[in-house]
């Protein structure tokens, strides 16, 4: 500073310094701007995947930009946009996939909405309650990949992938079945209805279900299912049937399978997923009927409390069952007597069946029935239940039959009857009742109380009397042994008296011995007297001996 | 239009740092040493142009990516989205937020548009040795040396909100890689306005 200002009019000489020669170094900076920006650019286009469309009913909870697509909860997508579909009656969603998700979108991909939902099987989606709905999407099995999709309005019941087999039941109707409706194996849930569908014809429901591995391997060849839904109340020949799976299947339908344990063929089935879906149990598990035959009944009476349904027996077997029941009117006799029809399952015989001859008689239905109603085969109507009247139709040979001619050109065939023990029974009920009629109850009934008031009036009198003799006489009983005690007792006189005579006793014998002793020595005192005594006196020796006598 | 006479007119020359006035005796590629703080000397900004140029260009292209990639991840009770700055200020907007908004968008949006836009008129100006306007440029200058200061608003908001707001689940902001371009952008404006040399804006006088 102190040269400045001395020379004012004179600058300083600067020193030359050599220029560096590098003006394109701060293009640098651009440059590296841009290779950053480009080489987003490229991570961006490469990380892109497939730009999809979903059509739904309702974009409910969806938002553009936000809702995100997952699959087991790793999120593959985005929702890029929400648009109305032309005529305004779906939604298009537009969702942009990671390219991650690219195998993850095939032709047969399911897209759903996932949000909060509360049903009878349970409550889903609680998680999207604060998070917000999100789509799922389970991946598809198909080689080629898709671009549109029909988004489902609930939640796939079976995710592709998931160990587990699919059957498909036929079944008359749905029932009280839905989809997710469960199904058990030995009240175990072991699988869901995933779909269902009206056959083609319309003449029946098709069910497709899945079983979860391991429980898949259950179903065998010889597997039957059957309705386990809500409850089954049945009044029929066999009484009051209340039936039912669990408190779920109550509320909200299912199914239920089981093997019969025929023992052959258990292998896991491979090959058959086709089963039919019986009402009950108890028709799931019955063994296969076979052709049947029908067979009229020809009854005289009518036949209140036989329902259609109701059970054929034969020999104790259930052959069959009541399809019809009709009136029919009789010109000759004027009568109404009712047609039951009949139908008979001969499969149900079984290893009987075997044994049946092979020859024309034991193959045609109408010359094998004619030989065993000459054998006395008849129908009759019986009482299977007292209590609510139900009838059976039983089919048995009753040897005292009446000889009945068998038309085997008739079609149907038809069976004859004879009146059931339901008749007899009637009768011997009449019978009865006639005869507990005539049992005179009244007069029984006022013998009876007469004799009950004897009764009492004997009881009054035994109590006023009888009692306080015998408590007299108790009373004196006691004193008496009162009495005994005291003549017992140590220190009474009758003791002390009988010791002092027990011990003169015995100073009485001690004398007798020393007089049987001195006799044995001295014979002769018995003649003289003691030898060195004065002369013993004949009473003095006696004496002792008499009072020896008398003391007992 | 009489003006005084310029520096290199009398052949003298002013060192930057510590005003000392020296005799021009720089050749013809113009540098030197101040011989009292020893710093570079020069005429005019070396290569000042070119450099603005350069940042000014990387800044615009940093202001693409600021733009399009989100600055903000906000989660509120478990529902998390992403915002870039332009969805932001219309979320503000439609909360009712308006001066939040305004402010956020004059932040982010006007004042870097504005300095991109002032820069390369200086600079094209500039290269066509342009007559017009002069002080109204040398105006235009001042003022984008003083936003400059402010445009590192949008950083320091997310910055400090991102720090404050942790609540876990509840309630959650994380910032996002738009905002370090921004933040790029802002800096590098700030670099392009430094290297450009006001004086040559009157330098056109003597053409």
């Amino acid at each position: 500073m102190s040269e400045a200002p001395e020379t004012p009019p004179q600058p300083g000489q600067p020193g030359v310094l050599e220029r560096r020669r590098f003006p394109s170094l701060i293009w640098l900076v651009p440059l590296v701007a841009a290779l950053i920006g480009i080489s987003m650019l490229v991570h961006a286009w490469l990380a892109a995947g497939p730009e999809i469309t979903i059509v739904f009913q309702a974009a409910t909870g969806l938002e553009a930009g936000k809702t995100p697509v997952k699959y087991k909860d790793v999120t593959v997508g985005l929702v890029s946009g929400i648009t109305l579909s032309d005529d305004g009656s779906h939604v298009v969603v537009a969702v942009s996939m990671d390219k991650s998700a690219d195998h993850l979108v095939r032709a047969d991909s399911r897209f759903w909405i996932v949000r909060p939902r509360i049903g009878l099987a349970g409550v889903s989606g609680i998680d999207t309650l604060f998070s917000g709905a999100y789509l799922g999407i389970d991946a598809g099995q198909s080689e080629a990949s898709g671009r549109n999709f029909v988004g489902l309005e609930t939640p796939p019941t079976i995710i592709n992938g998931a160990p587990g087999k699919s059957f498909v039941l036929h079944a008359e109707d749905l029932g009280s079945l839905d989809i997710g409706s469960p199904i058990y194996y030995r009240r175990i849930q072991v699988g869901r209805l995933a779909s269902y569908q009206l056959d083609q014809d319309g003449r029946g429901v098709s069910l497709q279900i899945f079983i979860d591995a391991p429980y898949d391997s259950f179903v065998t060849a010889q597997t039957r299912f059957w309705n386990a839904s809500g409850v089954d109340v049945s009044l029929g020949a066999n009484g009051l049937k209340l039936n039912t799976q669990s408190l779920s299947t109550l509320l909200a339908g299912g199914i239920a399978f089981a093997t019969p344990a025929l023992g052959a063929a258990d292998k896991p089935n491979t090959t058959q997923t086709v089963y039919e879906l019986a009402k009950d149990q108890q028709t799931a598990m019955a063994p296969p009927d076979g052709p049947s035959q029908y067979i009229e009944l020809h009854f005289e009476r009518s036949l209140p409390g036989l329902s259609i349904g109701a059970p054929v027996q034969f020999a104790g077997q259930e052959l069959g069952r009541v399809v019809s029941i009709n009136l029919d009117y009789d010109q000759i006799k004027q009568r109404f007597p009712s047609v039951v029809g009949i139908e008979l399952y001969p499969q149900r015989l079984g290893r009987a069946l075997d044994k049946l001859p092979k020859t024309k008689e034991g193959t045609d239905p109408a010359l094998f029935m004619r030989r065993m109603v000459e054998h006395g085969l008849r129908a009759q109507a019986r009482s299977a239940n007292l209590l609510t009247g139900q009838l059976y139709i039983s089919i048995d040979f009753v040897s005292k039959a009446p000889k009945v001619a068998f038309d085997i050109t008739a079609r149907p065939l038809i069976l004859p009857t004879i009146n059931g023990d339901f008749d007899q029974l009637q009768e011997q009920v009449a019978n009865i009742v006639g005869k507990l009629d005539k049992i005179p109850l009244d007069s029984i009934g006022r013998h009876l109380d007469a004799s009950l008031a004897n009764l009492d009036r004997t009881l009054q009198q035994t109590n006023a009397q009888v009692l306080p003799e015998a408590t007299r006489t108790l009373q004196q009983a006691q004193q008496t042994f009162g009495s005994a005690q005291g003549m017992l007792a140590d220190d009474a006189p009758l003791q002390q008296n009988l010791n002092q005579s027990l011990q003169e006793v015995r100073r009485a014998a001690q004398s007798v011995r020393e007089l049987t002793d001195l006799l044995g020595r001295h014979p002769e005192s018995l003649l003289r007297g003691r030898p060195d005594d004065p002369k013993p006196t004949g009473a003095g020796t006696r004496a002792p001996a008499n009072t020896q006598e008398s003391a007992p | 239009m009489s003006l005084p006479p310029r520096a290199h007119q009398l052949h003298v020359l002013a060192c930057h740092a510590c005003g000392m006035v020296l005799e021009d005796a720089l050749d013809s590629t113009g540098h030197g040493r101040c011989p009292r703080c020893t710093a570079v000397l020069h005429r005019r900004r070396p290569n000042s142009i070119a450099r603005a140029w350069a940042l000014l260009i990387a800044g615009l292209l940093f202001y693409i990516p600021a733009n399009v990639l989100p600055v903000m991840f906000t989660s509120r009770l478990g529902s998390g989205s992403d915002n870039t700055i332009l969805q932001g200020v219309i979320e503000f907007w439609h909360g009712g937020s308006y001066g939040v908004a305004l402010v956020i968008f004059i932040a982010s949006v006007v004042v870097p548009c504005s300095k991109f836009v002032i820069l390369g008129l200086l600079l094209i100006t500039v290269q066509r040795r342009s007559a017009w306007a002069r002080r109204e440029r040398a105006r235009l200058y001042r003022l984008v040396e003083l936003v400059g200061y402010w445009s590192m608003l949008d950083v320091l908001v997310v910055a400090i909100v991102a720090a404050l707001v942790k609540f876990q689940s509840l309630s959650d902001i994380e910032p996002r890689s738009g905002i370090l371009f921004f933040g790029m952008v802002v800096i590098l404006t700030m670099l392009s306005a430094m290297q450009f040399d006001p004086r040559l804006i009157w330098d056109s006088e003597d053409t």
